[in-house]
């Protein structure tokens, strides 16, 4: 039995310490937000926030986390969150949409330490969420747009 | 694709949409029955896509996939149009699988998503059926208040009566309407009258696309379902000599391990135990048929076929002739590698076996194809088997399969249980599953006049067909040719008098399938790469020499001149930089993109701005237009760039992201997008953005360091 605290809530789940994150979220917890892309941390679908910072789901035990704060896109709020959700609706920055969990995770984390960032900050940022519709133009854009928006 | 090829689909697609006031296209017989037939209670349902709920929700049902082209958003655009109801009063869902009612008119009876038709075919179709339901909502206020129906309109979701000063909303005469005739004729609107179409509007799935509610098949539970992994062969058409599945069925949660035709399969009761059993398994492979192929050795076979005439596939003038008399003569040989789509989403899909029939839920390309391959398996009608068609993350092709390859097996193994089974690929598997983009050798010779004009033109391709062996085979091969390996070189667009293209179309083990934009992928590659080597070998510049070659082309002239202008060509660039230009019609949508390179002196590169213009006749959804083309740019130049799947020992090399390279964000150009006005019939927009950007960077690469690109990928760095 494993104690994790997700999106706020206190989550007990029976699987083995091995298990990675993504598949107790997914086949356990009922949390399909973060994505299975790549399982081995090349594409960044499946960024989730642990106490705070990103981290990719994927290749994360479930074990490493018991007892740490968990958050995922269904449970991502915040200022930082809801300006580039509002951006990305301006801008309709989704195609596919299956990578945008976790583009806006990373995003979201990009923006708490770097309120204004430049496109270097960017590319070195997001380089690691792949999208294969390449709607990166529109990512670009809509995290400068939600920079603005956040008076940064 | 039953009888006729694409391209003559397209030709009558384009025709349909150009009269706005065919005929209602039901027959009043069946479009009663639609009517009748809908369980939708109180709710108004006045064709197979729309329902107005008494609350005054319309619901759209949309037939084709949304894979991020945007058909949640374009097709009920057109149904809003004429409907006259607000955008944001629209709801989209899903249509079921049912080629009866929701067949791709241009397919014929096949209900299926691809060759950017989505909108072509149901330009018409949707703003007849929102123009009937207007009707018919009309035709019943009328009949409340016993006034003739000419003497009301419809706007923003309700019946007005100026005169009598009077209004109703659509959802309180949905019962009433619900008892009406449809009419037999509906008149469509002028396009001066549009309020939705053409105009700047949301997306529908943008904000579910933003918090993790959108549901991808992946994300499907059932209860009690289990899931499933297949272990495959190494090598294409290998098979298993034997297995031991006792480590495997040790792992907690692994339920069964057995043999499928197409691997050993494991199914748990939950993804991750599933992977761990499949892991823990011991497989003894026996080669296939081609376990000694390797993609050296497939070029070197094809360059020794590249030496003998092929079939023809289009033939103008006497080519030879025309060589024979040219004062000169250039050749070329170009080579482009296998390429997998690698969507992110892996295909997957739950599949549900009954004893009265199958359910699957899948982000489902092609619903006819798949109920007839999953029929067959277990010995059902193809109506027996329902579809839930999800949203899809991604596909580029790669889920419309004419063998269904992966809801077949998903069918195989589900047979055997009586709980829902979820199959999954992983993304291994998926790079690894082979439905790959051919690799194509194209051997190119031309001969220029005394004053440097081609007269002569002859275009050797040899590359596995796409289409022989399935079920489009005899609707899409004619005298031989695969219209699908030919398409964008067969029908060369520049004045040359004399033209022969040939094909050689190999058969190998490898399994091969459309990928974005198809032929064009390659077609255009070869074809814009090597007129611009005619356009330097006569000192022309290439935007003028392509020009004077297109006077009989309208439609791509203007694109040219478009990006042209907008991109500043002939304009001074910094040293370094280069700037090229592609022009190519894939799909009946004419594209233009120029591109601009910086070449950094150890020879990394990196495509800075790309300028693209697109004719797709009337633009619906201009801002989805412009994704399209900005995505379509993105995913081109993401295989003219990095894109490859080598073959050895019969099998893949790469299998995953970090050897199947992707474009990522720092790679990515600024891109403009510029669409030309335009009120003829609609065209697609999902895969006519790829084709011209591999030749543009190609040929921007050779004006900023005089190298030729022939062979894709170009690679991180270009020699100096």
């Amino acid at each position: 039995m494993i104690t994790l605290t997700i999106n706020g809530a206190p989550r007990s789940v029976e699987v083995r310490g091995d298990t990675p994150l993504l598949w107790v979220l997914r086949d356990h917890l009922g949390l399909t937000g973060t994505k299975y892309g790549c399982g081995q941390a090349l594409c960044g679908a499946c960024m989730v926030h642990v106490d705070g910072s990103p981290m990719l789901a994927c290749v994360t035990p479930v074990g490493a986390v018991a007892g740490k704060a968990v958050i995922t896109i269904e449970g991502a709020g915040g200022r930082a969150m809801e300006a580039l959700r509002a951006a990305w609706a301006e801008l309709d920055v989704p195609q596919c949409g299956y990578c945008q969990s976790g583009q806006l995770m990373s995003a979201a984390a990009l923006l708490a330490r770097n309120p204004r960032p430049t496109d270097a900050d960017i590319d070195a940022a997001m380089d690691g969420n792949l999208c294969r519709c390449a709607a990166y133009h529109r990512i670009r854009a809509g995290i400068h747009a939600a920079a603005k928006r956040l008076g940064g | 694709m039953d009888s006729l090829s694409r391209r003559d689909f397209l030709k009558a697609g384009a025709a349909l949409g150009a009269g706005l006031t065919l005929a209602f296209y039901l027959p009043p017989a069946r479009a009663r029955r639609l009517a009748v037939a809908t369980p939708a209670g109180e709710a108004f349902a006045p064709n197979a896509f729309i329902r107005i709920a008494p609350d005054g929700t319309v619901t759209v049902l949309v037939k084709h996939l949304e894979m991020g082209q945007g058909v949640y958003t374009g097709l009920p655009a057109l149904v809003a149009e004429e409907l006259e109801v607000a955008w944001e009063k629209i709801r989209v869902e899903a249509a079921p699988a049912d080629h009866t009612l929701y067949n791709n008119l241009l397919w014929g009876p096949v209900q299926g998503t691809g060759g950017s038709t989505a909108m072509a075919n149901s330009f018409d179709q949707l703003r007849r059926a929102g123009a009937t339901a207007r009707t018919m909502l009309v035709e019943a206020a009328a009949e409340v208040w016993k006034v003739r129906p000419g003497e009301l309109r419809a706007e923003n979701g309700r019946v007005i009566d100026p005169k009598g000063g009077r209004s109703l909303a659509y959802g309180e005469l949905s019962a009433l309407a619900a008892t009406r005739e449809p009419p037999m004729e509906v008149a469509l609107k002028s396009p001066k009258d549009f309020k939705v179409i053409g105009k700047t509007f949301k997306r529908t799935d943008t904000r579910a696309k933003s918090d993790g509610s959108a549901q991808f098949a992946l994300d499907m539970h059932l209860p009690g379902m289990l899931t499933a992994v297949v272990a495959r062969p190494p090598a294409f058409g290998g098979k298993a000599r034997r297995f031991d599945a006792k480590a495997a069925e040790a792992v907690p949660g692994v339920k069964a391990v057995f043999e499928i035709e197409s691997g050993i399969a494991v199914v748990a009761t939950d993804t991750w135990s599933a992977l761990k059993g499949r892991e823990a398994l011991a497989v003894d492979w026996a080669p296939g048929p081609g376990a000694d192929l390797s993609s050296e050795a497939i070029l070197k076979s094809y360059r020794a076929l590249a030496g003998k005439p092929g079939t023809v596939a289009a033939r103008k003038g006497d080519a030879q002739a025309g060589l024979r008399k040219a004062s000169r003569r250039l050749k070329a040989e170009f080579e482009v590698p296998y390429l997998a789509h690698a969507p992110l989403e892996p295909l997957n899909c739950i599949v549900q076996v009954r004893p009265d029939g199958c359910e699957i839920w899948a982000g489902d390309q092609s619903q006819t194809m798949d109920q007839r391959n999953a029929a067959a398996v277990l010995g059902i009608k193809p109506e027996q088997v329902e579809i839930h068609t999800t949203f899809a993350g991604g596909s580029f092709g790669r889920r419309a399969n004419g063998q269904s390859d992966y809801i077949v097996e998903g069918v195989r193994i589900a047979r055997r249980f009586s709980v829902p089974v979820k199959l999954m690929w992983t993304q291994e598997d998926s790079v690894r599953g082979g439905y790959y983009r051919p690799c194509y050798l194209h051997r190119l010779e031309a001969g220029l006049d005394a004053r440097g004009r081609p007269i002569a033109w002859r275009h050797r391709i040899v590359g596995q067909s796409i289409v022989a062996g399935t079920p489009f085979e005899a609707g899409m091969v004619r005298d031989g040719v695969d219209a699908t390996s030919v398409e964008g070189a067969a029908n060369l667009p520049y004045a040359i008098p004399s033209l022969l293209v040939d094909l050689h179309s190999p058969k190998l083990p490898v399994p091969v399938l459309w990928w974005r934009s198809v032929g064009s992928t390659h077609t255009a590659f070869v074809t814009e790469v090597f007129l611009d080597e005619l356009a330097h070998a006569t000192k022309a510049d290439p935007y003028e020499f392509r020009r004077r070659l297109l006077s009989g082309h309208p439609r791509h002239l203007a694109v040219l001149d478009l990006a042209a202008k907008q991109a500043g060509w002939g304009r001074k660039l910094p040293r370094g930089w280069g700037r090229g230009i592609a022009v190519h019609e894939s799909f009946n949508s004419y594209v233009a993109e120029v591109a601009e390179v910086r070449v950094n002196p150890d020879g990394s590169y990196k495509v800075e701005r790309v300028v693209c213009a697109v004719d797709c006749g009337l633009a619906v959804t201009p801002d989805v237009v412009r994704a399209q083309m900005e995505g379509g740019i993105g995913f081109g130049l993401s295989a003219a760039l990095f894109g490859a799947i080598t073959l050895r020992d019969g099998g893949p090399e790469q299998s995953n992201f970090h050897d199947y390279r992707c474009l990522r964000i720092s790679e990515m150009p600024r891109i403009e997008v510029h669409i030309v006005p335009s009120e003829a019939a609609p065209t697609g927009v999902g895969e006519p953005g790829v084709p011209p950007i591999a030749p543009a960077v190609a040929n921007a690469l050779f004006a900023a360091t005089g190298r030729r690109i022939r062979r894709l990928p170009i690679g991180e760095t270009i020699r100096l």
